[in-house]
Formats: C-alpha cells, sequence, structure tokens
C-alpha cells in the first residue's frame, strides 16, 4: 500500500511538473519550438523570417561554416518537415522494395543530402525579400501548396512550398524551386541508381556524396 | 561558327556515349544517348572554357560592375520579353515590361541599375519557346543543344527565332565592338547561373537527368503560367501503398 501511495505521488508530481514547464515554455518560447501557426502560410512566414533573421545575425553562417547551417537547419526548418514522406515519394515503387533499416538510412542520407546541399545557398541569404502570394485552398485541405517570390538583386526566384496537415501540424515535404518539384526532380534519379546498384548502392552512393560535400569544402 | 561546327561534330563522333546501366528509358527523352554525348560535350566547354573565364570574370570586375552589366542586358531583353507577352496574350504583362525597359534605359543610367523592380514592376521571363508553347505547340522530345544546353524540339525553333530576331545589336557598325558585346553577354549569363550551377554539382545524382527532369518540369510551368495565370497545379504522385 505504501509503495503504490508513493508511486501515485510521484506520477501526480512528475505529471504537474510536465504541465507546470510546457505552459512556462510556451508562454516563453524559451527550449521548444516556438508556438506554431494554425494556418500552412502562416507557417511558412514564421519558419522563413526565423531562418532568414538567424542567418543575418551569423556572420558564420554567411561566411559558409557548413556545420553551423546544418545545425540551423536542423534547428528551425526539419522540425516542420516530413522527410518520410519526401523520401517515400521519391523512392515510389521502389520503396517498398526496401528493407525498415534501409528505409531508414535511405531517408537519413537524403535528408543530409538537401541540407548539404542547399546549405550553400542559404548561408547566401543577404537582404532579399520574400513575397507571399495569396493562399488558394480551402480551410479544410488537406494537402496546400504555399507560393512564394524571393526577390533579391538577381531575378526573381518562385519558390513553392507543398505541405500535408498531420497530427502534428503542417509539415512540409516538397519544395518548388522555379518551376521544378524536389521530388520530381530525384525520382528519376533514384530509380536510376537503384537499377544500376540496387537499394544498398543507392544509400552508398548517397552516404559518399554526403562525406563529399562535408568535406575539403572550407568556405 | 564553322570551326564550332566541327568541333562539336569531332566530340559527338568520338563520345558517342551509351547509356549508363540500368538507366530506364524516359518517354520524354528518346533520343538520350544523342542528347547524352552532346551534354558531355556541353560540359567539356564548360569546364575547361566557360566556367574559368566566368571565374576570372568573377575575380577581376568589382561586384557592382558584374550587377550593371547583368542590368544592362537584363534590361535588354526585356524589349522581347515585352514581345513575346504581347504575342502570348498577356497585354498587361508586355505593358509593365515595355514600362521597365523605359523606367530603367531612362533613370537607369541606359538600364545597368534596376529603378523598375523597386517601383514594383515585376520582372518576367518570356522567350519564343515559351510562346510556342502557349500558343500549343507541343514539347517534342528533349534535345541538348551543343553550348545552349537543355531545351526539346519546340524550344530549339525558339532559340532560333530568339536568335534571329534579336538583332539591335547588329547596329553596332564596329564588329570588334559587336564581338565583344557577344563574348561579355555569354559571360554575364553563365556569371548569373554560376552559383545555381554549384548547387547542381552538389544535389544531382546524375547530372544529366537531374537538368532534364528539373528543364521539362519548369519549361512546362512558364507555359503554364504564361497561359492561365496562376493556376498551376501540383504533381499526383502515384499512391506507393499499392
Amino acid at each position: 500500500m505504501n509503495f503504490l501511495m508513493k508511486k501515485v505521488f510521484y506520477g501526480i508530481a512528475f505529471f504537474s511538473m510536465q504541465f507546470l514547464a510546457q505552459l512556462v515554455f510556451a508562454q516563453a518560447g524559451v527550449g521548444g519550438l516556438p508556438p506554431e501557426p494554425a494556418t500552412p502560410d502562416g507557417l511558412i512566414k514564421m519558419v522563413v523570417s526565423d531562418v532568414m533573421s538567424a542567418v543575418k545575425a551569423d556572420p558564420e553562417i554567411q561566411k559558409g561554416n557548413i556545420p553551423r547551417v546544418v545545425d540551423l537547419v536542423e534547428k528551425k526548418i526539419v522540425p516542420y518537415t516530413n522527410m518520410t514522406k519526401t523520401t517515400q515519394l521519391a523512392m515510389g515503387r521502389n520503396w517498398n522494395k526496401a528493407s525498415p533499416e534501409q528505409q531508414a538510412q535511405l531517408i537519413a542520407e537524403f535528408k543530409m543530402l538537401l541540407i548539404r546541399t542547399y546549405s550553400g545557398a542559404l548561408s547566401q541569404l543577404r537582404d532579399q525579400t520574400i513575397q507571399y502570394k495569396p493562399l488558394r485552398a480551402s480551410p479544410d485541405d488537406l494537402d496546400v501548396v504555399v507560393r512564394t517570390v524571393v526577390l533579391g538583386r538577381a531575378d526573381p526566384v518562385p519558390l513553392d512550398y507543398r505541405l500535408e496537415k498531420t497530427t502534428n501540424g503542417w509539415k512540409v515535404y516538397d519544395i518548388n524551386i522555379m518551376g521544378a518539384w524536389l521530388i520530381e526532380s530525384y525520382r528519376n534519379q533514384f530509380s536510376n541508381q537503384i537499377n544500376q546498384n540496387g537499394v544498398d548502392g543507392l544509400i552508398q552512393f548517397l552516404r559518399d556524396r554526403n562525406k563529399a560535400l562535408a568535406g575539403p569544402k572550407s568556405n | 561558327m564553322k570551326k564550332f561546327f566541327f568541333v562539336f561534330l569531332i566530340a559527338f563522333l568520338t563520345a558517342c556515349s551509351s547509356l549508363p546501366t540500368g538507366t530506364e528509358r524516359s518517354p520524354a527523352d528518346p533520343w538520350e544517348p544523342f542528347n547524352r554525348s552532346i551534354f558531355s560535350f556541353n560540359e567539356g566547354l564548360d569546364d575547361y572554357v566557360l566556367k574559368p573565364i566566368t571565374e576570372g570574370y568573377r575575380f577581376v570586375l568589382p561586384k557592382l560592375v558584374r550587377e550593371g552589366i547583368s542590368n544592362f542586358f537584363s534590361n535588354y531583353r526585356d524589349i522581347y520579353t515585352a514581345l513575346n507577352n504581347l504575342l502570348q496574350g498577356n497585354i498587361d504583362l508586355a505593358f509593365s515590361d515595355l514600362m521597365r525597359v523605359m523606367v530603367n534605359t531612362i533613370f537607369g543610367l541606359g538600364g545597368t541599375i534596376d529603378m523598375a523592380t523597386p517601383a514594383g514592376l515585376e520582372k518576367h521571363t518570356a522567350d519564343f519557346g515559351q510562346t510556342f508553347g502557349v500558343w500549343g505547340v507541343p514539347s517534342g522530345p528533349y534535345v541538348v543543344l551543343p553550348f545552349f544546353g537543355p531545351s526539346s524540339v519546340r524550344d530549339t525553333f525558339g532559340t532560333a527565332a530568339d536568335l534571329e530576331s534579336d538583332y539591335l545589336f547588329s547596329f553596332v557598325s564596329n564588329i570588334g565592338l559587336r564581338n565583344t558585346i557577344t563574348g561579355i553577354r555569354v559571360v554575364n549569363a553563365r556569371n548569373n547561373y554560376f552559383e545555381a550551377g554549384e548547387l547542381v554539382e552538389g544535389a544531382a545524382i546524375d547530372k544529366y537527368s537531374f537538368l532534364r527532369d528539373s528543364y521539362i518540369q519548369r519549361r512546362q510551368y512558364q507555359i503554364d503560367k504564361a497561359k492561365q495565370g496562376e493556376e498551376t497545379k501540383p504533381p499526383v504522385y502515384e499512391n506507393m501503398y499499392e
């Protein structure tokens, strides 16, 4: 009886601490993620302005310090993405041919490839402004496209995000740069690699590419 | 020009590449072996000639000067963008492009400063290939052009029309000056693509198919956008659970 009481007591104490912590964190916006906007375009606005101000405030990133950029992306962007879905769709029919361990490896390596590849572009953000086009979606849509245009010194770059509504909120799973969707651009590449060297070959290729991108490229 | 043609022919004959093993034939690219050899030729041209020159250009000229040059040629292109928008039936865009040319030429020191974009006149891109597409001409198979790169049967005619109509510089009587202008135009174009090119190097697993698939998507996007405003739809993916 005594032991059970202790357990209940600790259970209640633990639960209340959690509850209080969430309250505190949610209000202060400290430690965890900032409170998420309910709409997909609100989410994109928040993340994009967050990332851009982080880049502008950090001279290390502007110099091209890759680990710093990767860190930024992991913290500020990845939580709002669904890399599993992105990888699944890029693999197409080959997804079911991969074992669960291979699938996990694919997701991890593809994510790293995208981060490392596009971190160069991120580190060059300077004084660009983003123009948001009006959202064309009904309130109960589960799959929307948020359209933006990046305006800067060069030609305007159309940049669209495709999001789906999950139980954890809106998540980005595809990106369209100047008319080309990311998943669409990688589908043929993945299937060709798999035809040549199998799923393991693709994983190894991605791994080697990630090592090369991480390696001697100092600024 | 003739020299160029022979270099290309020789390169093609000697480097007629076959497909890498296991490559699925894409229905949009029935001429893939041929395209891949032209692609290799273009890559060689870029690696050994164009990119080093562009790197020198970036090293020698300060950023402000490069931007001025880019703005100048961009302003010149806006004349043809206006024409193509008109041909596509986008009268309002054509008018906006003409305004851009006027504003930039008069207030932007002959086009070297872009005053129009901050004033709210957006920059558009429109070329003859796009115009033919808007008129309903299907793209035809994917084609890689020597030097110009990714194209399609329709867009090849578009590029020819672009080159043919681009005669304003031919009013420059001094041949040497005209050639210099063309040279700077080429290097300027390569420079504008520089960072994106670096990105493609890292992002692509197979550069040829990456560029091809991106090009085909982007072209269709441009044409859809010109035809129907902003009504483009995202791709529908097959359900992989089936």
